[in-house]
């Protein structure tokens, strides 16, 4: 029992150096950039590999349908180390080509890219469905009207399928935030890695497990939160869900 | 591309393919067991369990399984050394393994994600089929047993396949706590050939053939369920 309650010592967690709340703390923000990066990534890369599986011809479909299976059936944990040396290796081999200097990539860009690289399998799936969930006559009564194919999608298809894709998209953004963590095992300082060197270091491990649960879920119930709002304001004028 | 490695390292592979298959086995089959009721509970039970297991499932589903995992093995593990007697009691040497410890941390993951899903099931029984079972004055347990649970497996069988697909895709986590699963093999021959894609696209060929079995079995085992098609 004694370690679980000395196991509590505030001063660990101090913010300036003895203490390891501002390491926390630091890996918490690294942590925000890269989901909010790699989010953002990850739905350009679905928007259009959604595109490209509904409009493309057949070998564009085809790559496509082998990306999001192949992203979707391998673990995470491969993936990153697969696409982290890959591309590191393919941007420094074009690097040379063009006659530059090798560059190190930071840990945050890799990481965005990695985990950006993930999401978007997934997300081209998800905007797929709600893109096909957009009632035809819609989109057939915007080119009756002379539209391009660009205004019938920016006007029409893109606004028209956003509520399909709430809940698919709101999930996405959950599993970025968690996977964030992976990142820990190839060594960037996110929040899970900067949490096991704290333990580590001051030998506190249930603590600083329990501190670092506890800002996750923090992550979590907030964009819980920020995704009612958002859902609320797209759903606006249509039936509630149960 | 080097394959030279791979006969040396198979019958590791092999090893490592059966923990893996332990692993998810295990988690599933606890996971499942825990999950059953906390879904229940959070649609018919008594106001503060059905609080509870929905608190649960909020942060299970709101923390990294990596997290839950180091809490479980690196905190608690750590402090089970401070209990007095227990080096000397029987419990010690499961305590001192670490794949107790991550059968531990994947079923309560299991528990959590499926508890939700299996909360949706429940709810979306509908209600005239669980009239007409206490109509024949069925005991609330052989409602459960004969018409409730089944419907509601039938109706998430589909998501179901897809949870186990990520349940095996979280596996290689437990390599970071000392377990040599088939990841945890293939990180072994990396480090000692300083071989970097061979390994790991081997690693994505294995989890590829499990996730296209488990979405055999489940296809398969889904054809059985007998249903009436709407005309």
């Amino acid at each position: 029992m004694d370690a679980i309650l000395g196991g509590v010592n505030w001063e660990l967690l101090a913010l300036s150096p003895p203490g390891w709340g501002g390491n926390l703390l630091r890996g918490l923000f690294n942590t925000i950039q890269i989901a909010l990066g790699a989010y953002i990534l990850g739905l350009l890369l679905g928007l259009g590999g959604a595109l490209g599986k509904i409009y493309g011809g057949p070998v564009l479909r085809w790559s496509l349908e082998i990306y999001t299976t192949f992203i979707r059936a391998v673990p995470e944990l491969v993936l990153i180390l697969l696409l982290y040396y890959a591309g590191t290796d393919l941007l420094n081999q074009a690097l040379e080509a063009m006659g530059a200097e090798r560059v190190d990539i930071s840990g945050l860009a890799a990481g965005i890219y990695v985990l950006g690289f993930v999401q978007g399998a997934y997300a081209t799936e998800v905007l797929r469905g709600a893109m096909l969930a957009v009632p035809p006559g819609q989109v057939e009564a915007g080119a009756a009207f002379g539209m391009t194919w660009w205004q019938r999608h920016r006007r029409i298809v893109i606004p028209a399928m956003i509520p399909f894709a709430i809940p698919g998209l709101a999930n996405l953004w959950l599993i970025v935030t968690k996977d964030t963590a992976l990142l820990a095992v190839v060594g960037f300082s996110e929040l899970a890695l900067e949490t096991r060197q704290a333990a580590g270091a001051t030998k506190s491990y249930f603590m600083f497990y329990v501190i670092a649960a506890l800002l996750y879920l923090m992550l979590t119930l907030v964009s819980n939160v920020v995704i009612r709002w958002i859902e609320r304001y797209y759903r606006r004028g249509q039936p509630e869900l149960s | 591309m080097q394959w030279y490695w791979l006969p040396e390292y198979a019958p590791k592979f092999v090893d490592g393919l059966f923990l893996t298959l332990q692993l998810l086995g295990l988690s599933l089959f606890f996971g499942m067991a825990l999950a059953i009721p906390i879904g229940l509970v959070q649609v018919t039970g008594p106001k503060p369990l059905a609080w509870a297991a929905r608190a649960f499932c909020t942060v299970i589903r709101g923390t990294p399984l990596l997290i839950q995992l180091w809490l479980i093995y690196y905190g608690l593990g750590s402090l089970f050394p401070s209990i007095p007697g227990i080096r000397e009691s029987f419990l010690w040497p499961v305590l001192r393994d670490a794949f107790p410890y991550a059968i531990f941390a994947f079923t309560i993951s299991v528990a959590g994600y499926e508890g939700e899903v299996m909360r949706g099931a429940f709810r979306g029984v509908p209600r005239g089929e669980l009239e007409a079972a206490r109509a024949f004055g069925m005991h609330p347990f052989t409602v459960l047993r004969r018409v409730w649970l089944p419907r509601a497996l039938q109706n998430v069988f589909p998501t179901l396949a897809g949870e186990m697909v990520l349940t095996l895709k979280s596996t290689p986590l437990a390599a970071t706590i000392t377990i040599f699963e088939v990841y945890g093999v293939g990180t072994i021959v990396r480090q000692e050939t300083y071989r970097i894609y061979e390994p790991l696209i081997f690693l994505a060929g294995i989890y590829i053939c499990l996730t296209g079995v488990i979405v055999l079995i489940f296809r398969w085992a889904e054809n059985r369920i007998p249903r009436t098609r709407a005309a």
